[in-house]
């Protein structure tokens, strides 16, 4: 990442590195052109589903990559994004005449059958397109805000913090699950038909969901690209090493690590509403214990120090996932578990780690054939 | 001035307060009932070289860590420019000028020199500060002359990492320059230094002494003597002597406890 450099260009602090350009216009390339032409509408369609988990893994690099903040409840913020706009979609699709079997028409189904006859409070505001596109964004963050601020102000960090963050997971779960008539329980919410009157059952609205979801999730590539150049950034990484020398410099170490959970917890809800959106529904099942910890892999896979590598390690373990457990669905949890503890073992900065110390060295190696310039690798942190 | 006169009213009221950089007061602190440092009181001046020497477990390392906020105090005071410290939170007393060194560099082994010292620049230390923060020609200017300070000029491109053990002691000494605090507390900075390494930081040390105080814990009794204006001697958490470093050396209980051996 940082190699020697000549006196002149000590001091400079270019958006992106020529490589770093490279990445983003071969990820681009991939999700724009590639694999729009070479997938049909169904494939299309799942690996929209797989980018939207993308989201996770590049709030992951930030929170955890760098900051080294280990989340293993990044399913609950998935959830709430997942849940936000589902709520909105479910009440479009609640129309009185849509619903006039029902012994209360207007209200989802599933309160219906769990014999609510109104719509609680907190489902009414849902009912506008702006408020909810709000909320997406709002309530996670709010949420971790809150989770953060209680947890880092009281110097709870590593493990412990990563063990919280997975009880809030399972927590959150068994609240969805147990109140079936606010929630639509262990189902979830299902049977989501339009945007704001847009029929997004369809496969060209698939087709446009999913170039929404390449767009955003550029969008927050270049976010996370900005913040980890930017000052902070450097102070996560610095908080990662010595996290009192960062407080003995004058900054607030608690404020820093909440900003990154709370950053991480965006990312992850917008890809959790985009996913919504393109899978047509939301259950309890994207916000527990186990896709938590499988977000965590595809950070891990893809390499936790990079942005880029985040996505395309998504990628590989979702499609890995997918051929797998297609042909071995009771061996796929185990593969999973390998991979996770191969990457550990043998290769702690992913697929990223592995292009910076093999391949990099030889493409600049060719393309400035005499110098010889060494190669730092960061290290990551425990 | 000497300890005799000092304000035994309340801080604030007393003119000659004014005087004293930092001011401890009675300073305690118990960790399960056993007092680590037990009434402590010392004074400051500005622009002192005050010297904390004495055994292991004496309770050096320990006063600093209250003084920078690190251990909250059981009773006691320490007054900072008619401030007081033990309420304030860690960022809020380095923030009111007030910088430490550890024992151990601590440096950001992950980072460049110069990001290292980039991120003790005394500017944009909140969130939407470090956000915003722009490298410009003052942040720059500032780091390559504290660099040179610290012997470092040629290294700013690389990771901190990479430095020998005595140029990651100084980068961290840089790192507190760069904040310009008017009370610089240095814990051990020139252990495990060559000697020439010595030489050099005391060179350093009495260099960046204008304009500031500086509080050092040390062991390296050569390396005491070229620096201290002042010593004070610590031992199972009480201050045993006060004075030059002649006075203490001749003092029979230092003797006893501590240069004796």
């Amino acid at each position: 990442m940082i190699r020697p450099a000549s006196p002149s260009t000590v001091h400079d602090n270019p958006f992106m590195k020529p490589m770093e350009w490279v990445s983003l216009a071969l990820l681009a390339a991939v999700i724009f052109l590639v694999l729009p032409l070479c997938l049909d509408a169904f494939r299309l369609n799942l690996a929209g589903k797989y980018l939207s988990y993308a989201f996770v893994a590049l709030g992951l690099v930030i929170c955890w990559g760098f900051g080294g903040i280990l989340s293993l409840g990044q399913g609950v913020f998935f959830g709430l994004g997942g849940y936000c706009m589902a709520m909105y979609l479910k009440l479009e699709a609640s129309s009185v005449e849509n619903t006039k079997i029902q012994s209360t028409p207007g209200i989802p189904d599933f309160m219906d059958w769990n014999q609510i006859t109104a719509l609680p409070w907190f489902w009414k505001p849902f009912a506008s397109l702006p408020f909810t596109l709000i909320a997406v964004i709002v309530v996670p963050a709010l949420f971790a805000f809150v989770v953060g601020t209680a947890m880092f102000r009281r110097r709870v960090g590593g493990t412990y913090f990563a063990i919280i963050t997975q009880a809030i997971a399972a927590i959150l779960t068994i609240l969805i699950v147990g109140q079936q008539g606010y929630t639509g329980g262990i189902n979830g919410i299902t049977d989501l038909r339009t945007l704001n009157g847009w029929d997004i059952r369809t496969d060209s609205a698939h087709n446009i969901l999913y170039f929404v979801n390449g767009a955003l999730l550029v969008a927050c590539i270049l976010f996370a690209q900005y913040v980890k150049r930017s000052k902070l950034g450097r102070i996560l990484v610095a908080m990662r090493d010595k996290e009192d020398r960062v407080r003995f410099s004058g900054y607030s170490v608690a404020g820093f690590k909440t900003f990154a959970f709370c950053l991480a917890a965006v990312f992850a809800a917008i890809g959790g509403a985009m996913f919504t959106l393109q899978v047509g529904f939301m259950s309890p099942s994207f916000v527990g214990i186990v896709p938590s910890i499988e977000m965590v892999i595809y950070a891990a896979v893809g390499g936790r120090l990079s942005l880029f590598g985040a996505v395309w390690g998504t990628l590989l373990v979702n499609w890995a996932k997918t051929t797998f457990s297609e042909s071995f669905p009771e061996l796929w949890l185990f593969g999973l578990g390998g991979l996770f503890i191969l990457v550990v073992l043998a290769f702690p900065n992913g697929l990223a780690g592995i292009y910076r110390t093999y391949v990099e060295p030889r493409l600049t190696r060719r393309a400035k054939a005499p110098e010889s310039a060494p190669t730092a690798l960061p290290h990551a942190a425990e | 001035m000497n300890a005799a006169l000092l304000p035994s009213h309340p801080i604030g009221a007393d003119p000659a307060e004014k005087d004293f950089l930092l001011a401890v007061e009675a300073l305690t602190v118990s960790f399960d009932g056993f007092k680590a440092v037990n009434d402590v009181s010392f004074y400051v001046d500005p622009n002192e070289i005050r010297v904390i020497i004495g055994p292991n477990g004496a309770g050096k390392t320990t006063v600093l860590d209250l003084i920078c906020g690190r251990t909250k105090a059981s009773s006691g005071s320490i007054t900072y420019k008619g401030q007081e410290l033990t309420k304030l939170s860690e960022s809020a007393i380095v923030q009111a000028g007030v910088g430490r060194k550890f024992q151990t560099p601590s440096i950001y082994d992950d980072l460049t020199v110069f990001e290292n010292l980039e991120i003790s620049y005394p500017r944009g230390r909140s969130v939407l500060g470090a956000l915003t923060f722009k490298r410009d020609a003052a942040v720059r200017d500032r780091i390559e002359e504290v660099a040179g300070m610290i012997f470092l000029k040629d290294h700013l491109a690389e990771r901190a990492e990479f430095l020998s053990h005595g140029q990651k002691q100084w980068l961290e000494i840089g790192m507190l320059l760069i904040q310009d605090p008017e009370l610089l507390m240095l814990d051990e900075p020139v252990a495990g230094m060559s000697v020439g390494e010595r030489i050099k930081t005391a060179e350093l040390l009495n260099r960046i002494i204008v304009g500031r105080s500086v509080l050092v814990i040390e062991h390296d009794m050569k390396f005491v003597e070229d620096i201290a204006h002042r010593v004070t001697v610590l031992h199972q958490g009480k201050v045993l002597s006060e004075g030059s470093m002649e006075r203490v050396k001749n003092d029979p209980k230092v003797i006893e406890v501590y240069l004796g051996h």
